[in-house]
């Protein structure tokens, strides 16, 4: 597990960028998580998956970051995008909350080979 | 309700309208035309990641195997040619007449050439061109709508607006080659930082003293135009082209004021012309200023059942106060919903971007984003960052209030901006009379 850091260090509503083998991006929404937290959070890989742009740099609505280049949606829970350019989903990485600090379990694989080995 | 539909242009704004007819329920029969042989596929990348050859062919596809579902006839590698609005009839290049309910005009615009008699354009102060030109006449006829102009005459001289131009382009870019660049506008300026990456010797011409100062301003144009030099890019202004030299490839590019600047390729990056040419006769209002055709917010022509759409369309802005041709991509990505609401009668609401139009752009590894409208003086002010260090952001003012905003690697607070600027343009419409 990556340690990202204190989650009070995250605002409500923001992200951070997290530098591991590729960029992950940690989000940490307005919405409650579901064991009542103020905010809970999630972490996608940072990259863009249309053209290059950071995803933490993207505008957080609820569950979804509009990407700052060319505003497709990401689902931060699964990874869809919602509509073109962007045709493929970005990875989802697990996040674990351990007192009051932030872990990542990086997902092995991108969406693409889950689907095939699925 | 209609029953069929033809589509003009097979690039991104007439694949999102026939994507956009399809989401919004339309079931009958979609034919979409394309004068260029492929289906179609993205252009951003054409002057950057595709000519710098670390973006495959393929990943220029637009198409996802999900738009196997539009069911649409396609009719690649076919010009229309004319259209007759009483029938709503586009006849092709070999005469066919595709008559429907509704036709989406989606022609897009074509690179402008230098050449003819009596191209305008501001990146051309000087003198026309004669030489490599293109006879004017070129223009008419079944090459507009497409891949078009046949290409310079000479050698070694390039337009880069089809993915074949990029290819044909990129083959010359060869380490050590001496490339000229006539235009220092966006397209100009990421071909200049794309071939300096590929070890080509570059030179960028810009007619205007400041690139750029168009679109952005003096103050900005200037921060973007110091990106050449920073990376070893010669950049002459205020001096038009008054020919390119050689026989029977270029060997030189000389300027108004007698200088010769050696060449071993030319690309020409002076702006681009609507493919509006083939309705001609049809009756369709044509903007004088931009060369669209006219349509309302919602791209309705005066002919009911034709609507117009992306670079081709000078669409009513009220932010603007008048018809405004955008070659945005994201204008041709996003405006075609409008489009398909109206021809299916349906409630339409102009995306975000019709107001707030955003464009970006990625030159020699920083990325500019701007979007609003700007006006010659408005007043531009850097709120944070710093010029110098290549990151900052930048609004400008009209009557003190916030009309447009630019960002140079500043993709956060850019993102907000661009969003304050939208709810207030649609605050603004709204609240309108």
């Amino acid at each position: 597990m990556i340690r990202v850091g204190a989650l009070a260090d995250i605002p409500v509503g923001e992200a951070i960028r997290v530098e591991a083998d590729v960029p992950i991006a940690v989000f940490r929404v307005s919405v409650d998580g579901a064991d009542g937290a103020d905010g809970a959070v999630y972490a996608i890989d940072d990259t863009c998956t249309h053209q290059k742009a950071s995803l933490s740099d993207g505008w957080l609505d609820g569950c979804m970051v509009e990407c700052p280049l060319h505003a497709t949606c990401f689902d931060l829970r699964t990874g869809l995008p919602d509509g073109p350019p962007a045709k493929v989903p970005v990875r989802t990485h697990q996040v674990v909350v351990m007192d009051g600090m932030v872990y990542l379990k990086l997902a092995e694989h991108t969406r693409e080979q889950e689907v095939e080995v699925a | 309700m209609i029953a069929s539909v033809t589509v003009v242009g097979a690039s991104l704004a007439g694949l999102s309208t026939a994507r956009a007819l399809r989401a919004q329920g339309y079931q009958g029969r979609l034919t979409v035309v394309g004068a260029e042989h492929h289906p179609p596929y993205d252009r951003p990348p054409l002057s950057k990641e595709y000519l710098a050859g670390t973006l495959d062919r393929t990943e220029l596809d637009l198409l996802t195997p999900e738009d196997d579902a539009l069911t649409a006839d396609w009719l690649l590698g076919r010009t229309a040619i004319a259209l007759d609005t009483d029938e709503r009839a586009v006849v092709l290049d070999g005469g066919e007449r595709l008559v429907s309910d509704a036709v989406v005009i989606a022609t897009g615009a074509r690179a402008r050439q230098l050449a003819g008699p009596a191209l305008p354009g501001p990146a051309l102060a000087g003198p026309v061109l004669p030489g490599p030109a293109l006879p004017g006449p070129a223009l008419a006829g079944p090459a507009l709508a497409g891949p078009a102009l046949a290409g310079p005459a000479l050698a070694g001289v390039h337009t880069v607006r089809t993915v074949d131009d990029a290819t044909a382009l990129r083959a010359e870019l060869v380490p050590g080659a001496r490339l000229v660049l006539i235009g220092g506008g966006f397209i100009g300026a990421e071909i200049a930082s794309t071939a300096n990456g590929l070890g080509v010797d570059v030179v960028v011409v810009e007619a205007l003293g400041v690139p750029l100062a168009g679109p952005l301003g003096t103050e900005i144009g200037q921060a973007c135009a110091a990106l050449h030099a920073e990376h070893g890019v010669r950049l002459i202004t205020g001096v038009p082209v008054q020919r390119v030299l050689g026989a029977d490839r270029v060997r030189a590019v000389q300027l108004a004021d007698g200088r010769e600047l050696p060449a071993d390729v030319v690309v020409v990056g002076i702006g681009s012309t609507p493919c509006v040419e083939w309705l001609a006769g049809s009756g369709l209002a044509v903007d004088a200023a931009s060369g669209g055709v006219r349509t309302d917010a919602y791209c309705a022509t005066e002919v009911p059942g034709v609507v117009a759409v992306g670079d081709c369309a000078s669409a009513y802005r009220r932010r603007a106060g008048g018809p405004v041709r955008l070659e945005h991509w994201t204008n041709a990505l996003k405006h075609p919903a409008s489009a398909a609401a109206t021809l299916l009668g349906a409630p339409s609401a102009a995306s975000a971007d019709h107001e707030v139009p955003y464009f970006w752009s990625d030159q020699y590894g920083a990325r500019l984003q701007f979007a609003g409208h700007r006006v010659h003086g408005d007043q531009v002010e850097v709120t944070e960052g710093d010029v110098d260090a290549r990151s900052f952001l930048a609004v400008y003012r009209r009557d003190g209030d916030p009309v447009a905003v630019f960002a140079m690697n500043r993709p956060k607070p850019f993102v907000r901006w661009r969003r304050e600027l939208a709810s207030r343009a649609t605050a603004a419409v709204t609240s309108a009379p």
